[in-house]
């Protein structure tokens, strides 16, 4: 089977594991089950990066966001109990119907305004290899100064996440005086 | 049948709708947060179609980037989701109406 044929049969089928998990994570009345759906659409564009060529921003994906952050998800649902009994109905009259047509309206505007040009600039034949190597040559290259930032935003972020931790009620302090 | 970027594209688009969908329809905070990173996903999606296209490694430069700051942004979300619990016993964005004139 040449590649095309197999690029054409990969994306198919996990396009709809993606569309399948995204909507299950949306309408899943248990998180549990929305993180999971969300893990399926993360694992599914995994598969993306690595038929577009990009190995080690696959295995980013996989580590970081399959790995990481959907089981920091599933920890503080834990933490939180699982609420099932979310009150479905709305505040506002037909804010539900609303919000549908609105995204709807969103997809179909992205779709319309981008079937015309959906990539601009000089189309190069050689499509770029993205393994460890040729990313660190661009990253620690021409973009040094941005990583040393997102170190900064970092550590500003964990240090955050510590004072947020250590957060105490004050009727619990109450009770302990 | 050839896979342009285009389709990857158009599936990103869709997957951002669905993201912003979840973000409109949902109550719950963490299934909120949980939309806003499958919008981050779409958007990485694309950029690497685009890079793809254009033959230039950068979108997968900014693919990384991105996943830097949503990890930074995961973590502090999800300890002010988990602070706001404990203060109001409640995930529910609707009770959290303080603010209300």
């Amino acid at each position: 089977m040449s590649y095309e044929v197999v690029e054409t049969v990969l994306f198919v089928l996990f396009a709809a594991i993606a569309l399948a998990g995204a909507v299950t994570m949306v309408w899943a009345a248990n998180p549990v089950h929305s993180a999971l759906g969300l893990l399926a659409t993360m694992f599914a564009i995994a598969v993306f990066y690595v038929l577009g060529s990009g190995h080690f921003i696959a295995a980013v994906q996989v580590i970081v966001y399959a790995g990481a952050v959907i089981t920091l998800f599933l920890f503080v649902v834990m933490l939180i109990g699982v609420d099932e009994a979310e009150d479905r109905s709305e505040r506002l009259p037909f804010q539900r119907q609303a919000a549908l047509l609105l995204a709807g309206l969103l997809s179909a505007a992205i779709l319309v305004a981008g079937s015309g040009a959906w990539v601009t600039g000089a189309r190069n034949p050689v499509e770029p290899q993205g393994t460890i190597e040729a990313v660190s040559d661009e990253l620690f290259g021409t973009w040094v100064l941005p990583f040393e930032i997102t170190g900064l935003l970092f550590i500003v972020a964990a240090a955050g996440t510590i004072v947020l931790a250590q957060y105490r009620s004050r009727q619990r302090d109450e009770e302990q005086a | 049948m050839i896979v342009t970027p285009g389709w990857y594209m158009a599936l990103a688009a869709i997957l951002f709708s669905i993201g912003a969908a979840g973000i409109l329809v949902r109550r719950n905070a963490l299934v909120m947060f949980m939309s806003v990173e499958l919008m981050l996903n779409a958007v990485n999606l694309s950029f690497v179609a685009a890079g793809r296209e254009v033959g230039l490694i950068t979108g997968q430069v900014a693919v990384l980037f991105v996943m830097v700051v949503a990890a930074a942004e995961v973590t502090v979300g999800l300890a002010i989701i988990v602070a706001v619990f404990r203060r109001r016993n409640t995930a529910s964005v609707d009770e959290l109406a303080t603010l209300r004139g």
